[in-house]
């Protein structure tokens, strides 16, 4: 059972509208069996955060083409490519929107 | 398991460019950002020492990473440039007031001079007032038009020599889509050209260094670099045909990246079959801009507006050109067709 763990999420370059203008939140995401990964998160997001037009956010499993995620400070392009991308507590998660 | 810079491998990577798919530091990020556009800008010519450049600002990412690039490499290597920032006020509440604050931080933290010219002084129109009488389908046409125009009148009272707008790789592939997909084989050949030359008199030479920069890594730099930049949508613009063309090449760019560049290099390299009739270019009758009609395609708009004729401009018109010109009135049919507007 992995402890429930708390992120900071961090949504820019007009991201933010989606979640009524906030662009820093600070979650706490339930304890689960498995740890968390991305996708688990994008739909938290969804379900908890997200205000309106999650089609401009989600698509599919992941974040729309044009949404930039970084987690850490470094691109989450980096991360996917070398395996399955686990959350840990007190990660930071930054959303930035390329283009609106 | 943290992946080292491909680069300088001394630090770890925090990006994976999208133009190249090398995993990069935050450093060697900045550097080749910034190099790349250092060898767009001298292998094509686009400056001479001692010139004075107008940077179209916005006070979106891309005019703000302009600025701050070109003031860098201005430095780096002594292009001995005059830079000045030229912004543009179309009249748009709640969104463009907001954007010029941007714009005059940016004046503060780059120290360069700004001159703000307003659609509301150049035309008599702000786009509040256009969209109330035009509708929320075609207006995109007006404002792109006029802020051509106004960008050139904005740079010849602060005299400058060239304008260079942020245009980037992604505004460039998302034209030349538009372009095939409208049939426009003249805007087709002439879109992807780096910068205008132009011996005409009210119409300042303009260029775009960004030219082969990725959107993704405007942003990436500018978030980076922590720079100040507003962005929203613009609040008149959700049905612009534009927006097709960006979502469509935002999905190709996530399953093959260089499409971005490749459909810049096809638009660069197309050439037209001969027999293909292209406009000539020549100047308006009315203000003297250049023309490949009668009368220029910002005239006949704001002769639509100041008539109550919103679609005058929209569409095939150059048929009333003459009209307009010799101020002979419109028959009651075509004036019909002119007024009717969708909302």
């Amino acid at each position: 059972m992995a402890a429930s763990i708390a992120i900071h999420l961090e949504f820019g370059g007009g991201a933010e509208l989606l979640f009524n203008g906030v662009k820093k939140h600070h979650v706490t995401l339930p304890s689960q069996s498995e740890p968390w990964d991305m996708k688990q998160l994008l739909v938290w997001i969804q379900r908890n955060l997200l205000k309106e037009r999650p089609e401009l956010f989600v698509q599919g499993d992941s974040v729309r083409p044009g949404i930039l995620v970084l987690i850490n400070d470094a691109d989450w392009e980096l991360m996917v490519s070398t395996g399955k991308l686990c959350l840990l507590s007190e990660c930071v998660c930054v959303c930035v929107c390329v283009c609106v | 398991m943290p992946v080292q810079c491909s680069s300088c491998s001394e630090k770890r990577a925090v990006l994976k460019r999208p133009k190249t798919g090398h995993s990069l530091c935050k450093e060697c990020f900045f550097w080749a950002f910034e190099e790349e556009i250092h060898q767009t800008i001298v292998s094509a010519k686009l400056f001479k020492t001692g010139e004075s450049v107008g940077i179209a600002a916005s006070g979106g990412k891309d005019s703000t990473v302009l600025a701050h690039v070109m003031k860098v490499l201005n430095e780096r290597y002594s292009y001995g440039l005059e830079l000045m920032l030229l912004s543009v006020d179309e009249g748009i509440t709640g969104y463009r007031d907001d954007s010029l604050e941007t714009v005059k931080r940016n004046q503060q933290q780059y120290e360069l001079p700004l001159k703000i010219v307003s659609y509301e002084e150049l035309y008599g129109w702000t786009m509040d007032a256009i969209v109330k009488q035009v509708g929320l389908k075609n207006n995109c046409t007006f404002c792109g038009v006029f802020r051509r125009q106004a960008l050139d009148r904005g740079a010849i009272m602060l005299k400058v020599d060239k304008i260079c707008t942020g245009h980037n790789a992604d505004d460039v592939a998302e034209t030349v889509l538009m372009n095939v997909l409208r049939g426009d084989i003249a805007r087709l050949r002439r879109c992807t050209t780096i910068s205008t030359d132009s011996e005409n008199e009210g119409v300042v030479p303009r260029c775009k260094p960004l030219k082969y920069a990725y959107e993704k890594e405007i942003v990436l730099y500018a978030y980076f670099k922590k720079l100040d930049y507003f962005s929203t949508e613009c609040i008149y613009s959700p049905n612009a045909y534009r927006g097709y063309a960006r979502t469509y090449l935002k999905d190709l760019e996530s399953v093959r990246p260089s499409s971005i560049m490749d459909v810049i290099h096809s638009g660069e390299n197309l050439s037209v079959r001969e027999g293909v009739k292209m406009p000539v270019q020549g100047t308006c009758s009315r203000c003297g801009y250049i023309s490949s009609q009668k009368l220029c395609k910002a005239c006949v708009l704001l002769e639509g507006l100041n008539r109550g004729l919103p679609k005058l401009g929209i569409g095939k018109h150059h048929r009333f050109h003459d009209k307009i010109l010799s101020q002979q009135p419109l028959t009651e049919e075509e004036e019909r067709k002119l007024k009717a507007v969708d909302f």
